[in-house]
């Protein structure tokens, strides 16, 4: 008897799961360049019912002229931080102009607020009704209880704390393990569907003066427009940081594998068992 | 299952991959383009719709927009679009504290009217305390006093044909040969009968200010700043915004922005 090494493929990912995560990830593609466009007609983030000119705002991006060269900054509460080129002051063709975020991160590039919310709403429907669709069928068909919520074994921290080890090393569970995903996965996934898209949702309904009208406990829920304003900007910039962890975790567990399960449905993995 | 697929299923998929990266780089240049009457455009406009159709469902006519306390008023209230119209009929008006400046009601109306700013002060008044919410993203809580619209609408009767209401303003934001700059605003009649949409003259407890629209200004709270026009001199009521400025219903909305200001 020999012990041989077999890779099957076993399936992964619901058809709704795969169709629901390409239009999210197209979607929230074009909410962050015309949101950070959106962002750059006001680039000052308050706490409370109100904030303008004048009122604290607890960040900002702006410029200033410093020996009359244009100098980009990044200010959070009291600190400071230059950031000539990439916020605050960047190229417009050729020339250092005064923009918060730069023309590359922006939607359209040049500075214009009402195409920004163009695209911005545009996108936010199909977000907000493809994002409804996922999480209305995981919760009916108990993928989100089943495959998202971690169990209490799991949970425990001599468990969490080896995951996080491993992955720190890049060793990726293999075999019957790879079957479903690790805690971390879980927890990760949890929170972004479940947690931080849907505050996405809210906190921007919240800056609707319509939506206020119709429901204005999501103001005092979020402490204000101004309020809901900073918090969408800070869950988006979670948003993001997922992204990237995601995409770097993709690369480096295997990419071909991740994308195929993500497209077909199917994932390969390794089965060992005796000759 | 096993994995047997032929090497060329790898050289699919990455074609496949890149054709996606290419579309979405294609995409993205043309995003930069101007929406305006572009097939983009008209796709993208399908969300104002959608907007107003779900948010007017779920409001209904008289949902309010949040009033706040004294205590909540903005200590400061920027002053944003024109801070003074400049004309020689406003200064003129303005000399005299408005004693000449007179608020015309007339198109698809039974009675046209002209209203002095004395005899709009001897009408029943409303107080509110709300947030002005520009588009740009910053807001500012004040105190606002005025005529309901709808009460002025009722006193001049309006025709059945009449489905907006026109703020025609006395600010040219843009300065142009033809006029095309004049700062106008519209509003459905859901709207213009809202218990919230005044004609404000008082703003926290004082005349309004030149800055904020003297000696009239609208409130329609459940929208952003830009509906809000200031200086008004004229309200007309009209069955379709074609024919006015762009065509669009208003100054900002000539240059891209929603009819619809309710997000």
């Amino acid at each position: 008897m020999k012990l041989v090494k077999k890779t099957v493929l076993v399936p992964r990912h619901a058809l709704i799961t795969r169709i629901t995560h390409w239009i999210n990830a197209i979607c929230l593609g074009f909410l962050l360049l015309s949101g950070l466009q959106i962002f750059n007609a006001w680039p000052s983030l308050y706490w409370g019912q109100y904030g303008a000119d004048g009122d604290p705002s607890f960040l900002s991006i702006g410029a200033s002229r410093e020996h009359g060269q244009l100098r980009g900054y990044l200010r959070v509460g009291d600190a400071t931080v230059p950031t000539t080129g990439m916020l605050g002051v960047s190229r417009v063709d050729g020339q250092p102009a005064e923009r918060a975020f730069p023309a590359w991160l922006t939607l359209p590039s040049f500075q214009d607020l009402a195409a920004g919310r163009r695209w911005h709403f545009f996108f936010a429907w199909g977000f907000a009704i493809n994002g409804a669709i996922y999480l209305l069928s995981s919760l009916f068909s108990g993928h989100l209880r089943r495959d998202l919520v971690p169990d209490h074994a799991e949970l425990a921290p001599r468990h969490l704390w080896h995951e996080i080890v491993a992955h720190a090393r890049l060793r990726f569970p293999k075999g019957e393990e790879a079957r479903h995903y690790n805690v971390l996965q879980k927890l990760s996934y949890f929170g972004v569907a479940v947690i931080l898209l849907p505050l996405m949702v809210l906190t921007g309904l919240t800056m609707s003066p319509g939506m206020n009208a119709v429901a204005p406990f999501l103001l005092d829920l979020f402490g204000g427009r101004q309020s809901a304003r900073a918090i969408h900007f800070i869950t988006a910039s979670l948003v993001v940081l997922f992204v990237l962890v995601h995409l770097a975790m993709v690369l480096l567990s295997g990419v071909w594998n991740n994308l195929r399960s993500m497209i077909t449905g199917r994932y390969a993995i390794e089965e060992s068992h005796h000759d | 299952m096993t994995d047997n697929r032929p090497v060329t299923d790898k050289r699919r998929r990455r074609f496949l991959l890149g054709g996606i990266a290419g579309a979405g780089a294609a995409l993205l240049a043309g995003c930069d383009v101007s929406l305006q009457d572009t097939p983009t455009g008209r796709v993208l406009d399908s969300a104002e719709n959608l907007t107003r159709g779900s948010q007017r469902l779920l409001q209904g006519r008289h949902a309010l927009a949040r009033e706040f306390k004294e205590a909540d008023i903005s200590p400061r209230f920027r002053v944003n679009g024109s801070s003074m119209p400049d004309s020689e009929e406003y200064a003129a008006l303005l000399d005299k504290r408005f004693v000449d400046w007179r608020l015309k009601v007339d198109g698809l109306v039974a009675r046209p009217r002209e209203f002095s700013l004395g005899a709009l002060k001897l009408l029943p008044a409303r107080t509110q305390i709300t947030r002005h919410d520009c588009v740009e993203g910053w807001g500012a809580i004040a105190k606002w006093t005025g005529v309901p619209l709808g009460d002025i609408l009722r006193a001049t009767g309006i025709m059945p044909s009449a489905r907006y209401v026109v703020f025609h303003c006395a600010d040219e934001l843009e300065k142009t040969l033809d006029g095309s700059g004049r700062y106008y605003e519209s509003i459905d009649l859901v709207d213009a009968f809202h218990p919230q949409t005044i004609v404000a003259y008082g703003m926290n407890g004082k005349d309004l200010s030149v800055g904020h629209g003297a000696p009239l200004r609208l409130r329609v709270e459940r929208q952003l700043g830009y509906k809000q026009a200031k200086f008004l001199m004229r309200i007309e009521l009209v069955d379709s915004l074609k024919g006015l400025g762009g065509g669009k219903g208003g100054y900002w909305e000539d240059r891209g922005y929603e009819w619809y200001a309710g997000i």
